[in-house]
């Protein structure tokens, strides 16, 4: 996880959230009816806007210009909403036995009536990679943004505070990050077991620390604005200047952050699993898919692994093109 | 100098009692009494007598006792990191050789179609697990074309390790990938930076021939960073190599981590979360101190 936060850090652009919040793909269409609704506009940017008759009618032009502003962005999230629907929307159209065990039909490879064919029990490998993303995708975004809650609260009040609450605070998150997340994980799911709620939460619990940096040095740039020493003269709390003027301030690089906490919590929760101390049984996520998988692999069984990796491989990389293209959106401001 | 390795020291030792005392915390949580087999019958009472002594026999090379294998942590860390080291060793090596000229090749042709194909070729790298990306080499290298083994190398010891090309190949193939991925982006943009340097605009003014500009100018001074991507990328290379050793059978550090996670022998995990929090520790150390050693500008502002 440093890499990816040590590129989106503060290198990626400190104290730009603060205008990054405007800055957004939308804030043109966002301005735009809200000037419609009041005189004539005036000005040269006013002019090409009354030309346009409604809303409905601007859209495609709108639709274009935030393709045209990041392809690769919109390239993700058309990936990110295509696999919710395969994932979410495909059991209710395609609904094969995925709870009872038919020996005689293990490990068929792929044909008409098991299109991705079948596990060593014969269950349908489409039917449970479909039934698998709900479990990756949804214990992922929740730990992924639990973790950017998280750091964020804690590099906030970290960069908030300064002095010696900072350096301890900041001490015990370099400690952590000494420990990489997949070595604390296998201790946490050793030692309590792992059903969804534990992994969701430990997920999140060993993965907030690369955030809690990048907005504790964004909260060191904030917290000597005028805005906040005004806050503060006016007799405003500590947590009132945390968490509605520093957190809010600092939403462009949270943003963008939790797109990478979410890659990386998928990444995590699907590697945990294909050790077979995630996701337990009778349950099963994309990991789990390839761990079963690879009790098979010298028969040379590719649909028990194939289908299942690129799944994951598809959805991380969206994620952090998403990151990406936030980030450059956010970035490109100043 | 001096002053800022002193600090850099310290402040990196204040890190590692962090880290002690996280794993102690842990070691008095998990059940079997694993904490109670280090410290001895006639241990003190009390959290921090006990964290004292804990650390006493911790720096005299007592991590505990294996439960599952009936012996010392430390013989089962002597036989296990030697053969850890080797695989990540020769993956690195094998990444630098490969990241760097592609990192090079990137920056030349910025925004080009050469650099567009090499960006998506080492995002899909970053995005594949590495899970996903060992067993498809197994699938495609071992069991189709047979070119190599499956596992990795089943001999002890270091030299036992890198002798075995055969069985080596995949594993470090897979570890290298993954940290061809990490180490490129870095070096693209840290090449690109170089090529905007004014040092690189004079030695074109003076007639030297691309070859040489990019040799001497722009590859010496984007190779900089390098020490502190080694340094700062030891936990995510680390974390591959539980996964990578544990596809491969291959009984190192990640390997014996793992597997002790899985069988709940507490002494063993705890063991070698220390260690690898201590190297993990040490890469950092070495990244700022090295950089601070190679790059003059970075030493005379310490001062």
């Amino acid at each position: 996880m440093t890499a990816r936060d040590v590129e989106s850090g503060p290198g990626g652009g400190p104290a730009r959230g603060s205008k990054g919040r405007h800055a957004g793909p939308a804030s043109g269409p966002f301005l735009a009816p809200a000037r419609a609704d009041g005189a004539e506009p005036a000005g040269g940017t006013g002019a090409p806007r009354g030309r346009r008759p409604s809303r409905v009618a601007r859209l495609p032009g709108q639709l274009r210009a935030v393709i045209s502003a990041s392809p690769l962005g919109c390239l993700a999230g058309l990936i990110l909403v295509g696999v919710a629907v395969f994932c979410f929307g495909g059991p209710l159209v395609y609904h094969p036995d995925l709870v009872h065990v038919h020996l005689a039909l293990g490990n068929l490879s792929p044909r008409a009536g098991h299109l991705l064919g079948t596990d060593p029990d014969g269950l349908d490998e489409l039917g449970l990679l479909m039934a698998g993303g709900q479990i990756s995708l949804e214990v992922g975004v929740a730990a992924g943004v639990l973790a950017a809650v998280l750091g964020s609260l804690w590099g906030a009040v970290a960069g908030y505070l300064g002095g010696a609450a900072d350096a301890i605070m900041m001490r015990v998150v370099d400690a952590g990050i000494a420990i990489p997340t997949l070595v604390l994980l296998l201790l946490v799911v050793s030692v309590f077991r792992p059903t969804t709620w534990v992994l969701m939460l430990a997920i999140a619990a060993t993965s907030w620390l690369g955030t809690a940096r990048l907005v504790r040095a964004e909260a060191l740039t904030l917290r000597t604005r005028d805005y906040v020493q005004a806050v503060r003269a006016m007799g405003g709390t500590g947590s009132r200047v945390v968490l509605r003027h520093i957190a809010p301030n600092a939403l462009g690089t949270i943003t963008v952050n939790v797109s990478f906490q979410i890659a990386n919590a998928i990444l995590v929760l699907a590697t945990l699993s294909f050790l077979n101390l995630g996701v337990q049984s009778p349950g099963s996520d994309w990991g789990d898919m390839i761990a079963s998988g690879m009790q098979e692999i010298y028969n040379g069984y590719w649909w028990q692994i194939v289908p299942a990796g690129v799944a994951i491989c598809l959805v991380v990389v969206a994620f952090t093109m998403l990151g990406d293209a936030l980030r450059d959106r956010i970035g490109a401001d100043d | 100098m001096t002053a800022y390795l002193a600090r850099r020291v310290l402040q990196a030792l204040v890190v590692l009692v962090v880290v002690t005392l996280i794993v102690y915390a842990l070691l008095t949580r998990v059940p079997g009494s694993a904490l109670g087999a280090v410290l001895g019958p006639h241990a003190a009472s009390g959290f921090l007598p006990r964290y004292f002594s804990w650390l006493n026999q911790v720096l005299h090379g007592n991590l505990g006792f294996s439960l599952l294998h009936n012996e010392p942590v430390s013989t089962l860390l002597a036989a296990s990191l030697p053969r850890t080291v080797a695989l990540t060793g020769t993956a690195v090596l094998l990444a630098l050789i490969v990241a760097i000229p592609v990192g090079m090749l990137q920056a030349v042709n910025k925004n080009k179609l050469v650099d567009h194909v090499l960006r998506a070729l080492t995002l899909l790298c970053y995005g594949t697990p590495s899970f996903v990306l060992g067993s498809v080499l197994i699938l495609v290298f071992a069991v189709k074309l047979k070119w190599f083994g499956g596992e990795g190398p089943q001999a002890p010891g270091f030299v036992g390790v890198i002798t075995d090309w055969r069985d080596l190949t995949l594993p470090v193939l897979t570890l290298a990938l993954l940290t061809i991925a990490l180490f490129s982006r870095y070096l693209r943009s840290s090449a690109i930076d170089s090529l905007a340097q004014d040092y690189v605009r004079t030695a074109r003014a003076k007639g030297a021939g691309e070859r040489r500009v990019l040799r001497r100018h722009v590859l010496r001074n984007s190779l900089l960073p390098v020490v502190t991507l080694i340094g700062l990328t030891v936990p995510q290379i680390l974390a591959g190599a539980v996964v990578v050793e544990s596809i491969f059978n291959f009984q190192g550090m990640g390997y014996q981590l793992w597997y002790a996670a899985e069988n709940h022998d507490f002494p063993v995990v705890l063991g070698f979360t220390l260690v690898i929090g201590v190297g993990v520790v040490a890469g950092s150390l070495l990244a700022d101190v090295g950089y601070a050693l190679l790059d003059p500008r970075v030493r005379y502002a310490g001062r």
